[in-house]
């Protein structure tokens, strides 16, 4: 007689990461904080397709036929606007969060294809300015070594509200990486867990907001672009308000964006996905008669040159990356997998960045760590990613007939799932419906 | 041409401005661009400006960075002398929000009353404040000194870093919140202190730094006696179960 039994099941709500993490709440009284971004499964550019041209429309010739890839960022007010030869772009990411080392790597790597780079929470490093041509100056709440100075060695000022990761929250740096310089840069003990502000201190809302950035311009004699930076939420209202503040340029940053660290509720639970911020930031540039005049700068969750070319088309003039640029570093490279799992982690799946013992010696201020990053080699590395990345846009878009990225539009793409065709704004393939819209009614 | 090469101490009486060769920039004949671009211009010639008409406007004055005096003639609007490095600035009237925000070096000596964030992250320099000084007085505070002839608003030195804030007057509600290395000295009464925030004992070192502030403000008849010194109980630096609540 065959003897039925049942067989352990978990539970899809109760899933065993759950079981986990309520464990380990119990046994430490303190919330989860980690790295990265959200992890969970998102609406993504994964799930939209381009349509390639045949009969209705006629490609370029892939090698041959020029597909241009620069963008001027920041020309609405600024004497000095920014000319990048490739739309990606390295985000704000402090040191203090990186080591001096990976700042560094960091800068070399965009100033080999053209492109910026981007301080972060904890101010202006020389080996960062030294190394980058086109280097974005942050302008966040906690005004870590905020300095005039260093203003006016910035080719351009990012005004940082929020961060796809966390929106409407501050920053937080562990003890283990509030070493000398960290804590010096920062005007704060050494050793300390820092938390930074969410809110600036000396201005609230989108009025004070314009003489905020009209402060910014007289100090800088009109010259540098000003950045918004908003994380993913109401973006289409964020982004007019932005507009209507001044902004020259508004970077846009959905809830896959990556952290140094941030409570995992926080990553995992607050934002939208970047897909659905998108046509939302578009549509509040168009109403507004500033599409392409106010450039839009998208980030989060993006990867390959696919996804460059996904956010262009839906409408985005730039994107900007982050973890993506750590990893082509060497973030989570398999080399340290005896060491990863030392951590009680793998390659592949480190987030502990807050730790400060990275195996790669990127998110680290350990002495030795650091080490093991070579800012020549990594900036070679993430140049020749940035490489990748233009050259598969500029394939997509050629065989979308584009001579230009930006000629890349939301027409091009279409959904293969019901929620992203109603994110994005795009039809669902091989129909002509956009969820929320009249059927066969056009873009 | 006088060079007024010799650095304006802080310490200097604001009254005695009057020297020769001082240009005159009107707000109401210039545009602010054109009053700030000739006041950041290293070969304006003169190192004593009088901005006159400032009508309110925002960011006046704001960027200077080398020493030179600055006198504006009436009120103020947001961040006059935000980012100050080596100038010293006097406005002969009110201050809007955020007066000498993130000043790093050199003086700004408000004669009447600042509004919010006076002196907001600032990591140098001296801000004197004779009137009152609304909330978030000293937010972020970086190193800055500040002294208030009046009293203070809410959240005053809100994650005050470091630099001393002195108050002649009162402070009002959750003063210090979450402080970390600045030093606090109030005359007057604290409606309630911040988390993290505690009254300390007064040793000498603190009188002596006392009675240097309150000299450099013009304010050296004060007692230091009748002053508190607050700071940070330094019981949040880092994260523990039992502090939850206050995270
Ligand atoms: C290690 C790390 C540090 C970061 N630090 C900052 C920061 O200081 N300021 C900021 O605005 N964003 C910061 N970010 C967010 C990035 O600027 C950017 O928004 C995000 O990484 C983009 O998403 P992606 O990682 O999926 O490319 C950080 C991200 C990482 C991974």
């Amino acid at each position: 007689m065959t003897q039925y039994r049942t067989q352990p099941r978990t539970s899809a709500t109760f899933d065993p990461a759950t079981i986990a993490e309520i464990q380990r709440a119990a046994d430490t009284g303190i919330y989860d904080i980690r790295g990265w971004g959200a992890k969970r499964p998102l609406p993504h550019f994964d799930d939209l397709l381009f349509l390639g041209a045949s009969m209705s429309r006629y490609p370029l010739e892939g090698y041959r036929e020029r597909c241009g890839t620069d963008v001027v960022l920041g020309d609405r007010h600024a004497t000095y606007p920014l000319h990048l030869e490739t739309p990606v772009t390295i985000a704000g990411m402090s040191f203090g969060a990186l080591s001096g080392r990976a700042k560094e790597a960091l800068g070399r790597g965009a100033s080999e294809v053209g492109t910026s780079t981007t301080t972060g929470d904890g101010g202006m490093t020389p080996e960062e300015r030294s190394q980058s041509k086109h280097l974005v100056y942050q302008y966040l709440p906690s005004r870590y070594g905020m300095n005039p100075d260093h203003l006016r060695q910035a080719d351009a000022i990012e005004v940082v509200l929020g961060q796809g990761a966390k929106p409407g929250g501050g920053g937080m740096l562990l003890g283990q990486k509030i070493t000398e310089r960290v804590a010096q840069m920062r005007t704060l003990p050494q050793g300390v867990d820092q938390r930074s502000a969410s809110r600036h201190p000396d201005w609230t809302g989108p009025d004070d907001l314009t003489i905020k950035i009209g402060e910014l311009r007289e100090i800088t004699d009109w010259e540098k672009p000003v950045y918004v930076k908003v994380g993913a939420t109401r973006t289409y209202y964020d982004v007019k308000l932005a507009v209507h503040a001044g902004a020259d340029v508004v970077v846009v940053d959905g809830m896959q964006g990556g952290t140094a660290a941030t409570q995992e509720v926080f990553i995992e639970h607050v934002g939208i996905p970047t897909l659905a911020a998108i046509p939302q930031a578009v549509q509040a540039l168009q109403e507004l008669g500033v599409h392409r005049k106010v450039q839009l700068i998208v980030s989060g969750g993006i990867r390959t040159g696919a996804d460059v070319a996904k956010a262009m088309a839906l409408g985005a003039d730039a994107v900007a990356i982050g973890t993506a640029a750590l990893v082509a570093l060497g973030d989570n490279d398999p080399r340290w997998q005896a060491d990863y799992e030392a951590l009680g982690t793998s390659a592949g799946a480190y987030d502990d960045f807050q730790e400060g013992k990275d195996p790669a010696g990127i998110t680290t201020q350990d002495p030795e760590l650091q080490q093991r990053l070579d800012p020549v080699e990594g900036g070679r590395r993430l140049a020749n990613y940035l490489r990748v990345l233009t050259m598969e846009a500029q394939t997509i878009a050629r065989a979308c007939g584009k001579a230009h990225l930006q000629h890349l539009e939301p027409e091009d793409l279409v959904a293969i799932t019901i929620e992203a065709a109603a994110m994005a704004r795009v039809p669902l393939a091989g129909t002509s419906w956009i969820p929320g819209q009249a059927a066969g009614g056009s873009w | 041409m006088d060079p007024l090469t010799a650095t304006l101490s802080p310490t200097r009486d604001p009254k005695d401005l009057s020297m020769t060769d001082t240009l005159e920039l009107d707000l109401a004949v210039s545009t602010l661009r054109e009053v700030n671009a000739r006041l950041h211009d290293p070969d304006l010639g003169v190192d004593d400006v009088v901005v006159t008409h400032p009508a309110g406007r925002h960011s006046v004055a704001v960027g200077l960075n080398r020493p030179m005096t600055v006198t504006v003639k009436g009120h103020v609007g947001y961040y006059a002398a935000g980012m100050n490095q080596s100038a010293d600035v006097v406005v002969e009237g009110n201050a809007g929000v955020g007066v000498a925000e993130n000043m790093m070096s050199g003086s700004v000596w408000v004669k009447g009353s600042a509004s919010q964030s006076a002196g907001a992250t600032a990591h140098g320099g001296l801000l004197v404040v004779e009137g009152d000084a609304a909330a978030r007085c000293g937010i972020s505070m970086k190193g800055v000194d500040i002294v208030v002839g009046g009293s203070i608003g809410h959240m005053s030195a809100f994650m005050a870093q470091a630099g001393r804030l002195v108050v002649r007057g009162d402070a009002s509600d959750a003063l210090g919140d979450s402080i970390y290395e600045a030093r606090i000295y109030v005359r007057g009464a604290v409606a309630s202190l911040g988390a993290d925030c505690v009254a300390k004992e007064m040793r000498p070192e603190h009188h002596e730094e006392l009675a240097t502030l309150l000299k450099s403000a013009g304010y050296e008849d004060d007692d230091t006696h009748a002053y508190t010194r607050y700071g940070s109980a330094r019981s949040l630096y880092h994260f523990h179960v039992d502090n939850t609540s206050a995270y």
